[in-house]
């Protein structure tokens, strides 16, 4: 059974309780052990490997060099017949059909190396799957094992807090409240910046005698006396 | 990065406009750093590392919140909500619904603060688009 399978049927189950673990820690050794075996078995398969294609490329390499003898022992052969050496033709012939038995040996030799080679491979192919997909179920085991560790660590600090108490519409209705109050505080200090612009803009145009609060001393003393002569 | 690297970190780290403040808890053998967003201590986050991942969780609210009737529907919604939401996903544990992210343990301060951030403001989102199925 898959490990996701058996989370969900732990769950299920509700042996998902607080401290209760879904997996017992030494299952948990026992797999990692698995997969450390694994990792050691599939090296040691690596090694071999590397081991069978060197003999693989030595006996290939035999072949090659057996053929090339066959190729120049038909050439003597040809040459000799050529001058009517028949006898001498023939121990060469002699010579060449045992070099042919000897590359038909070694072909052999060669084919189970490769059949070998193959075989690891395949085998080097399954581990590291095998490796891989229990890592990742390891792995699931591991993080809700610290999930739970941290809820039980969360839990603790909730109840000792005052967030404890609080359900999740008087927490939400807090937060907008929070956020309102803090678009408010901002509304006001722009409120506050502009006004101040506002302000100093007046200075300015008061300095320079422009706008409605021009007005002078003088022009005042001006208007008082134009309302006692009337 | 380690929690309580990212503990000191976070606390000189301004990003996207929020501040952080967090505490670090380490009281059964399993670190875990509660990270507070601008102040929201309703909300906090709870940041775990594993030796894959950084989870970062949110409880929302517990399954005795949601009004009589509508768990399936709740259920039903918040599956829908799922792929939506940006980097957060709904979840449960125990009997408290919550939304997580998770990130690598090669993630830098950025994409920390990042996470936290989103997750912060995806889980007010959150509430507020399902308040209507909860009890007060």
């Amino acid at each position: 059974m898959s490990i996701l399978k058996k989370l969900f049927t732990a769950v299920k189950g509700g042996v998902n309780e607080v401290g209760e673990g879904i997996v017992d820690a030494n299952a948990i050794r026992i797999f990692e052990q698995e997969i450390r075996d694994a990792q050691d078995a599939l090296s040691e398969a690596k090694r071999s490997l590397t081991e069978v294609m060197a003999k693989e490329i030595q006996t290939s390499r035999a072949i090659k060099a057996l053929e090339d003898d066959i190729a120049k022992h038909e050439t003597y052969a040809t040459q000799a017949l050529d001058k009517d050496e028949e006898s001498l033709a023939l121990e060469i012939a002699g010579k060449i059909a045992e070099l042919e038995q000897e590359k038909s040996e070694q072909q052999q030799i060669l084919n189970t190396f490769s059949a070998n080679v193959a075989k690891l491979k395949e085998q080097i192919k399954q581990a590291e799957k095998t490796i891989v997909e229990n890592q990742r179920q390891l792995s699931m085991v591991k993080t809700t094992e610290s999930v739970q560790k941290a809820t039980m660590a969360v839990n603790d600090t909730m109840t000792s807090g005052d967030s404890a108490m609080a359900s999740a519409k008087q927490s939400l209705e807090r937060i907008k409240q929070r956020q309102m109050d803090r678009q408010d505080q901002l509304d006001a200090a722009q409120q506050l910046a502009d006004e101040s612009n506002d302000k100093s803009l007046h200075d300015k145009m008061r300095e320079a005698g422009i706008g409605e609060d021009a007005s002078k001393g003088a022009d005042v003393l001006a208007r008082i006396r134009a309302k006692q002569n009337k | 990065m380690e929690l309580n690297e990212l503990s000191i970190k976070l606390s000189q780290y301004e990003t996207e406009g929020a501040s952080f403040e967090s505490f670090f808890i380490n009281n059964v053998g399993q670190e875990v750093l509660q990270v507070i967003v601008d102040g929201n201590d309703e909300l906090p986050i709870f940041v775990t590392r594993t030796e894959e991942q950084v989870l970062c969780i949110c409880y929302l609210f517990t399954e005795q919140e949601i009004s009589a009737d509508k768990h399936a529907e709740l259920n039903d919604t918040l599956l829908r909500l799922n792929v939506p939401m940006p980097l957060s996903a709904f979840a449960k544990i125990d009997n408290k619904y919550a939304i997580f992210g998770a990130l690598s343990t090669n993630s830098t301060l950025e994409q920390l603060g990042h996470e936290i951030v989103t997750l912060s403001a995806n889980s007010i989102d959150a509430l507020d688009a399902i308040s209507d199925y909860l009890t007060e």
